[in-house]
């Protein structure tokens, strides 16, 4: 977005600086007073950023464990303990990281349902929509790698139940058969899969630095959305990012770090499975195992269907449909605000995530409400969730009688305050 | 007519096309290591076998033991187990038909990989509607043959290679 405030230091010595690498010009417009964003951000709009510090802080607390963790299937369960009780500061250390990452979902989530609901996915934002479900797979895969390391009985059997599921593809010619031994490295999950892991949950969040660098790139051309959904035209509709949104934003993060330390000090073991403080056996598989929470909807989701390629081909559908969803959706406006039956669907979905993610935490004979298994209520929950997509989403963004959509983003605040 | 210009043309666009070829081959025989390392290493594929005392395994149990870092299970069946395996032989649930005679080598005797052929928990022994094995994690019943009877696993729990060195020992992989 073309910048109102050009950055021109007063202090020569900034200046000299400045002429030969405008880093700081680059800073000032990308977060500084030189960007400006719609007056009217709420703070859904803070989720963005608080995704970014957790990503920093995820790799600022990974880089002092791997200080003290060793990557060796017989010292590993043991390290990590070494690092809770011995190591100075490392429960802190080890809480923050092992519930940053569950944070660090809880914002992301917060974030992507942002963009359902206001429809940031819609043109001209599509790749930056892209990027950001780009981001998504591999925090998915970061966190998956990380969960394996301490080596506990979750660790190893989660690590044996995802990898297999690569197995479901071996009808594919040459690599098929082998790919499986190939991620592991042998014919088990083993120390080859435990050293191999923990090289690419190294790496992995700087290659999701490099993806975020895009995605606030991609960003920056059309400029954020806004609750309202409609383009920013001219200065009345904006106000430079600092000091108006640098301010809420340390606001919400300051919210936020409370909930967070809620976490980190008060129940830092909530969110693990008791399971994973037993150390791994190969020999004996716990009764019940459940994935991390943040992966629950699409476990209930591979769970649903009886057969074993299928439920992995949903449940990778099920994330990989969001690419789709700038054509999905026909609507001309983009938020929900003025699509009274979208609006509706939408919160439908969302508890239909969150009661698949439910679904995914409790065993899939256990008998619920009316006598029927849980099975069925996840297939009839998966039913809906692809339904919101491929049958929802397009029909009913094209046919629904939209509410009248404000003239510019300035007349609606002003209206708004006039009302008081 | 064919020109000068013509001639650099096609001599530049053969170039071209030389280059690229001969560019991909470089960069597709770089990766092929960095793909191959992360396969099996010579000391994890050197071959290992196991000996198993079968006098260890009173009739009508199982015993556990680790083959190449994998569960295997070894059943000593009794005459009844034997029978309703057999019995079994055309059962239309049969996700994945095979004979109990084709499983063994000694009715008595049932080796096979105690892995799910789902996404690989271990089942359990002497549980689910079979009489065989279940599966905890995703809920596949095997029988008494280690057959795939109900559940999302797609095949029978396999049977590796494994020889008689004589009446009560065996000899694994």
């Amino acid at each position: 977005m073309a910048s109102e405030h050009k950055f021109d230091p007063t202090n020569p010595t900034l200046k000299w600086v400045e002429d030969r690498l405008p880093l700081m010009g680059l800073i000032y417009n990308a977060i500084g007073a030189g960007f400006s964003a719609p007056r009217n951000l709420n703070y859904w709009w803070n989720f963005g950023v608080l995704a970014g510090f957790m990503l920093v802080v995820q790799i600022v607390t990974g880089i002092v464990l791997v200080m003290h963790y060793v990557p060796d299937v017989n010292l590993a369960f043991d390290s990590v303990q070494h690092i809770r009780r011995d190591v100075n500061y490392g429960w802190l250390m080890q809480a923050i990281h092992a519930n940053g990452a569950s944070m660090f979902f809880i914002v992301v989530y917060i974030h992507i349902l942002r963009g359902f609901y206001f429809g940031s996915y819609k043109s001209p934002r599509e790749v930056l929509w892209f990027l950001g479900i780009i981001i998504y797979l591999l925090m998915m895969a970061t966190g998956f790698m990380g969960y394996v390391l301490p080596w506990g009985q979750m660790s190893f059997w989660g690590a044996t139940v995802i990898t297999n599921f690569f197995s479901a593809f071996d009808f594919i010619p040459f690599i098929g058969d082998g790919l499986v031994e190939w991620l592991w490295g042998g014919f088990a999950v083993d120390q080859p899969t435990l050293n191999r892991f923990f090289s690419l949950h190294y790496l992995l969040p700087f290659v999701l630095v490099g993806v975020v660098i895009l995605h606030i790139w991609a960003l920056h051309i059309p400029g954020s959305t806004n609750p309202l959904g409609i383009d920013a035209n001219g200065p009345y509709d904006k106000v430079p990012f600092h000091p108006y949104y640098t301010a809420k934003d340390a606001f919400g993060l300051g919210v936020f770090v409370i909930f967070f330390a809620a976490f980190v000090f008060y129940i830092p073991d909530f969110l693990g499975h008791p399971d994973n403080y037993i150390k791994a056996d190969r020999l004996k598989t716990p009764a019940h195992i459940v994935p991390e929470w943040y992966y629950l909807p699409f476990y209930a989701i591979l769970r649903a269907i009886p057969d074993k390629l299928l439920g992995i081909v949903a449940m990778f559908a099920s994330i990989l449909i969001m690419f789709a969803m700038p054509w999905l959706d026909g609507s001309r406006i983009r938020s929900m605000r003025f699509r009274p039956l979208s609006k509706i669907f939408f919160w439908i979905f969302v508890i239909n995530g969150l009661f698949l993610g439910y679904l995914g935490s409790i065993s899939p004979d256990e008998i619920l409400w009316f006598g029927f298994e849980a099975i069925v209520y996840a297939q009839i929950s998966t039913l809906y969730y692809f339904a919101y997509f491929c049958v929802i989403m397009p029909v009913v963004s094209r046919m629904e009688t939209t509410l009248p959509v404000p003239t510019s983003i300035a007349a609606s605040v002003l209206e708004a305050n006039r009302k008081g | 007519m064919t020109t000068h210009d013509d001639v650099v043309e096609e001599r530049r666009n053969f170039l071209y096309l030389a280059t690229g070829a001969a560019g991909a081959v470089a960069v597709g025989g770089a990766a092929w290591p960095l793909i191959d390392q992360m396969n099996p290493s010579k000391d994890v594929l050197a071959l290992s076998s196991i000996e198993v005392d079968l006098t260890k395994i009173p009739e009508g149990t199982s015993a556990v033991f680790l083959w190449r870092k994998n569960p295997v299970f070894v059943r000593h069946r009794t005459e009844a187990e034997i029978a309703r395996a057999r019995a079994d032989d055309n059962a239309p649930d049969l996700v994945d038909p095979q004979a109990d005679e084709d499983r063994v080598q000694r009715p008595e005797w049932l080796v096979m990989s105690g892995v799910c052929t789902h996404f690989g928990c271990i089942p359990l022994d002497q549980q689910g509607d079979f009489g065989g094995w279940f599966c905890p994690c995703h809920g596949s019943h095997y029988d008494i043959s280690g057959r795939i009877r109900r559940g999302p696993a797609p095949a029978n729990l396999p049977v590796m290679g494994y020889e008689f060195l004589n009446d009560t020992t065996i000899k694994i992989g």
